[in-house]
């Protein structure tokens, strides 16, 4: 099959998968009960009958199943999900685009940042199987793995935000920069990065335990494979043994177990910014869960599973990479 | 002078249902130009030995005697010298070159890796010699470029001999090198390691189950069970006349094609051998021996001499020639 | 490289004895098998006993249990309600009469956290069972037919792991609606694809087995095969999973309460926490209030996650081999 056998497969399950996603996102709100009218209106005052039929003509609910979903199909191509009902008057791609920026600021330095220190983690402690170090890392994984991410968040609010107790208050208790100050340049940026540290180490420590213990377990798997044996009989030095042999093929199978955990990393950014008022689309999210702003609701759903696939995809090509078995195959 | 010696060997494993002694007491040497044959079934002992031989066993492991490389001593080397010596004094030749090989890594850079290790040489210099050692092994030194998994089993084997005489060792321990592979291409591998032995004048200890094989490349012959040497002496004449028991069953475990003898009687031994941590009392062999009788529960014989440069733990042995006990 | 491949691997398992005490000539065979299974689950809890993590998280279920069961009886009810009179001041740090202090509306935060736990428990298991049903349906009939079925079912399963699980369980709660029944729909439906991979590895496994081919070619029909022979050898394996499942169904359902998808009309420890972060407890300090509902899930989830490592371990056969 070869390299392009192999590409050409992955792009083509991950495009199929995306597919999947939109008829299952058009199903959702079409065929769930109530219909999206009624949802919309329901426990507000407008609740009546009439103001329900005339959103369900505005909507175009009455028209058959299948002319709806070329349609809705067509304007999800465009970038089109309707109109946002909490922001009137603005539609819901632009209310999302406001908040994209921050959230990739947020959650891909945090990501990358909790890949590789738990990764490393993992290889040391898989390293030292049974040691206290180990021990020690699998306690604090175990501990960390247990605890609600946004418990985790208000803990350090409270502790560098508020300030209690022996804790100073340094961080402020939320929100992406100042307001009011209107700063630029690297007066901004600095700002920015100030509010960003707390929920940048929310989102960096309560996942990286998951990274350590796939890496740890891929490592002890692969220390027992006969050639590490054979490097040790060469008289290669322990460190080498580690870093040249064992670690390139224990960074296989972590490799896509890693992303596919991603799918987890990306809910925890929305809890984590609801703490801290990031705003985010994590943060738009459970904006839009109290202000049953469905149109919204669709396309972040379909935004959050797009940005899963796109980096399963990004983690199959570049496995290709890591594996020379793979592009021969 | 010996390459290898030797002496009292003994290899305790650690496990949670108790201390496992793999190997019992084991004496061994080999001097140079020469190639010693070590035969016995899975579970006696034979690559714990290898193991041993290079500080390789799992930690936890208790490791006992001595063990001369050259005169020196390698249970008491440090680290630094333990791993100039392994490759360049010892080189060994895994089993199951499947899995022995990085699957990474290109095999030009895993013979590279022993040159730069234990030599002067820079890059170049090591991709130069390792393609001349592909050569020697009747591989194309194109194929250095190429991943594990490119090589058939036999190529596999090849490029372990290769990686094997990189460091120009003192001696070479082949730990089943044709067991995983066809029997045609047993053949060819075989028929290229007792060239190489011969043309670089190489001490080898050659660990296998395969009688037969043996016989053909080595010198002399020592034969384990269950975690001691029970019978040792020149390759043919154990073969052809073997004084212990349990020799004669693995000898005989080998049909001839055409022999006529083996189509009415197929002489496989009954029972399998005992696990490590489960030996019998007295000789570990009495409970499957043919000819065992009743001193043989009771008492656990040395190797006794067996003929001239031959020895044999078995009591039938010690019976017939009344010398004092063996050294 | 392993020492001698017949050689008992230092560290690994001891082949279990013969069962030389079974009468099998005078048992049914449905009697041996039943006496062998018990057996089997004997040997099972004494290996079990002797991991420190498996007893530890064992001992803590059992005292969480316990407190959710005797709830009325450690605390009282009443201090919960906000009309109650006895009821105390809002914010109040812990003091003798209330021990972990009260919320924003005067209610005892200890009551709370205590009833918390039956809300807490009652979601992750109702969920779990039916992720594990599910699961293990799917798992065992894609496993064991193969073919298109199983490309199918598989393909299903692969779609579910790729979506981001929080995402999908929003946007389910916010079109179905915030209640109990529903909570628990919501992550059954979410979290059946692990388990059902895991399920599916193994009858892939134990439908290679000889006895299951034996079996077939005495004209066995599929029901036997599976109730008989399939069920009981992944059966093990999917209750290992099933603790872990339950884990990871508690953090789930703190999740979506915290977020407002919970019911509105019962407190867990996610609903606890999300008035406390309504009610700005983070920024002004209310340590109280934000510690005991939060390490109450810590300490289930630690509970269940080592229980079920520790049977992992005992009954996943590729962790046993190493």
């Amino acid at each position: 099959m070869g390299t392009r056998g192999y590409l050409f497969g992955k792009v083509l399950r991950a495009f199929l998968t995306l597919l999947f996603v939109l008829v299952f996102n058009f199903v959702l709100f079409r065929v769930m009960p109530g219909d999206p009218a009624s949802l919309l209106l329901r426990g507000t005052s407008a609740y009546n009958p009439q103001n329900v039929a005339a959103e369900k003509e505005r909507l175009g609910l009455n028209k058959p199943l299948p002319v709806q979903f070329i349609k809705y199909m067509g304007s999800t191509l465009r970038l089109d999900f309707g109109d946002s009902f909490k922001y009137q008057g603005l539609r819901a791609s632009t209310v999302i685009s406001q908040r994209v920026w921050p959230t990739v600021l947020l959650v891909g330095t945090s990501t990358i940042a909790s890949i590789l220190i738990g990764l490393l983690i993992g290889i040391w402690s898989g390293w030292r199987r049974g040691t206290m170090i180990d021990y020690g890392s699998l306690g604090f994984t175990l501990f960390v793995y247990a605890m609600p991410e946004f418990w985790l968040g208000m803990l350090v609010l409270m502790a560098f935000a508020g300030g209690v107790g022996p804790f100073p208050a340094i961080f402020p208790t939320g929100g992406y920069e100042t307001v009011g100050a209107d700063l630029t340049g690297f007066a901004h940026a600095f700002d920015v990065l100030n509010h960003m540290v707390m929920p940048f180490f929310v989102l960096t420590v309560a996942y990286l335990g998951e990274f350590a213990i796939i890496m740890r377990n891929s490592l002890i798997d692969v220390m027992a494979d006969d050639f590490v044996m054979t490097a040790r009989a060469k008289g290669v030095r322990e460190n080498q043994v580690l870093w040249r042999h064992v670690v390139p093929n224990a960074l296989l199978p972590t490799w896509t177990l890693t992303m596919l955990s991603l799918g987890f990393v990306f809910g925890g950014a929305i809890t984590v910014e609801y703490v801290f008022s990031w705003p985010g689309l994590g943060f738009l999210t459970v904006d839009a869960i109290e202000s049953k702003d469905f149109a919204v609701l669709q396309a972040l759903f379909l935004i959050f599973s797009a940005a899963v696939i796109i980096s399963n995809l990004i983690a199959d090509v570049t496995y290709m990479y890591l594996d020379p078995r793979v592009r021969a195959a | 002078m010996s390459v290898l010696s030797v002496r009292d060997l003994t290899v305790t494993y650690h496990s949670q249902a108790g201390p496992v002694p793999a190997v019992r007491g084991v004496d061994l040497s080999v001097d140079k130009g020469e190639v010693l044959g070590l035969a016995g079934e899975s579970g006696c002992g034979k690559s714990t030995i290898v193991n041993a031989v290079l500080r390789l066993v799992p930690p936890k492991t208790k490791v006992t005697g001595e063990i001369l490389l050259n005169g020196e001593d390698v249970m008491t080397m440090k680290p630094g010298r333990l791993r100039a010596v392994r490759w360049s004094g010892m080189s060994v030749i895994f089993q199951g070159a499947m899995h022995a090989l990085n699957p990474v890594q290109r095999i030009g850079n895993q013979i590279a890796e022993t040159i730069t290790i234990h030599s002067q040489a820079d890059e170049k210099g090591a991709r130069v010699r390792s393609g001349a050692l592909l050569e020697q092994v009747g591989l194309p030194p194109r194929r250095l470029r190429d991943y594990p998994h490119e090589l058939s089993g036999g190529q596999k084997q090849r490029v372990m001999i290769a990686m094997a005489l990189a460091c120009n060792p003192d001696i070479v321990i082949a730990d089943e090198p044709t067991t995983a592979l066809d029997v045609m291409v047993q053949a060819q591998v075989l028929q290229l390691l007792k060239e190489l032995q011969r043309e670089l004048g190489l001490a080898m200890l050659f660990i296998t189950h395969d009688l037969s094989v043996l016989v053909e490349v080595c010198d002399r012959l020592a034969i384990m069970y269950a975690g001691k040497i029970v019978e040792e002496g020149p390759s043919v004449q154990v073969f052809q006349n073997p004084r212990h028991p349990y020799t004669s069953a693995l000898s005989g475990a080998f049909p001839q094609i055409g022999d006529r003898r083996f189509r009415m009687a197929p002489s496989g031994l009954p029972g399998d051998p005992p696990f490590p941590g489960n030996v019998p009392g007295g000789c570990s062999f009495h409970p499957r021996c043919p000819l065992a009788f009743d001193e043989c529960p009771t008492i656990d014989p040395e190797l006794y001499p067996a003929g001239i440069d031959r020895r044999a733990a078995c009591l039938l042995v010690r019976g017939s020639e009344r010398v004092e006990a063996a050294p | 490289m392993r020492p001698e491949p017949m050689a008992a691997p230092p560290g690994g398992p001891v082949p279990p004895p013969p069962d030389e005490d079974l009468d099998t000539v005078r048992l049914t065979p449905r009697q041996i098998a039943y006496a062998r299974r018990k057996k089997a689950f004997v040997r099972m809890a004494k290996t079990y006993r002797k991991s420190a993590m498996g007893m530890w998280g064992l001992g803590i279920l059992i005292f969480v249990v316990l407190v959710a069961l005797f709830a009325p009886v450690i605390s009282d009810k009443n201090t919960m309600v906000p009309t109650c009179t006895c009821t105390g001041a809002p914010f109040q740090p812990p003091n003798g009469e209330f021990w972990f202090g009260t919320d924003n509306l005067g209610r005892s935060v200890y009551t709370m956290t205590v009833w918390g736990a039956r809300i807490s428990l009652t979601v992750g298991l109702a969920a779990t069972l039916i992720s594990m049903i599910i699961g293990a349906l799917l798992g065992i009939v894609a496993g064991y037919y193969g073919g298109w079925l199983e490309k199918l079912l598989m393909g299903v399963t692969d779609w579910f792991l790729v979506l981001p699980w929080l995402a999908l369980a929003i946007v389910l709660a916010a079109v179905l609606g915030r209640s109990l029944a529903i909570i628990i729909f919501v992550i059954g439906i979410t979290s059946w694809p692990g388990t059902a991979r895991i399920v599916r590895a193994q009858t892939l496994s134990v439908k290679t087995r000889p006895y299951v081919e034996r079996s077939r070619a005495l004209g066995a029909s599929n029901w036997h095969l599976i109730s008989r022979h399939i069920l009981p050898n992944v059966g093990p394996l999917i209750f290992a999973n099933t603790i872990l499942t339950v884990a990871i169904a508690i953090l789930s359902e703190a999740t979506l309460s915290f977020l407002g998808l919970g019911d509105p009309l019962s407190v867990s420890w996610g609903t606890m926490l999300e008035f406390a972060n309504n009610a700005g407890a983070a920024t002004t300090g209310k340590w109280w209030w934000l510690l005991p509902p939060g390490l109450a899930i810590v300490i289930v989830v630690l509970a269940f996650t080592m229980c079920g490592f520790a049977l992992d371990e005992i009954l996943n056969p590729k962790l046993r081999e190493r």
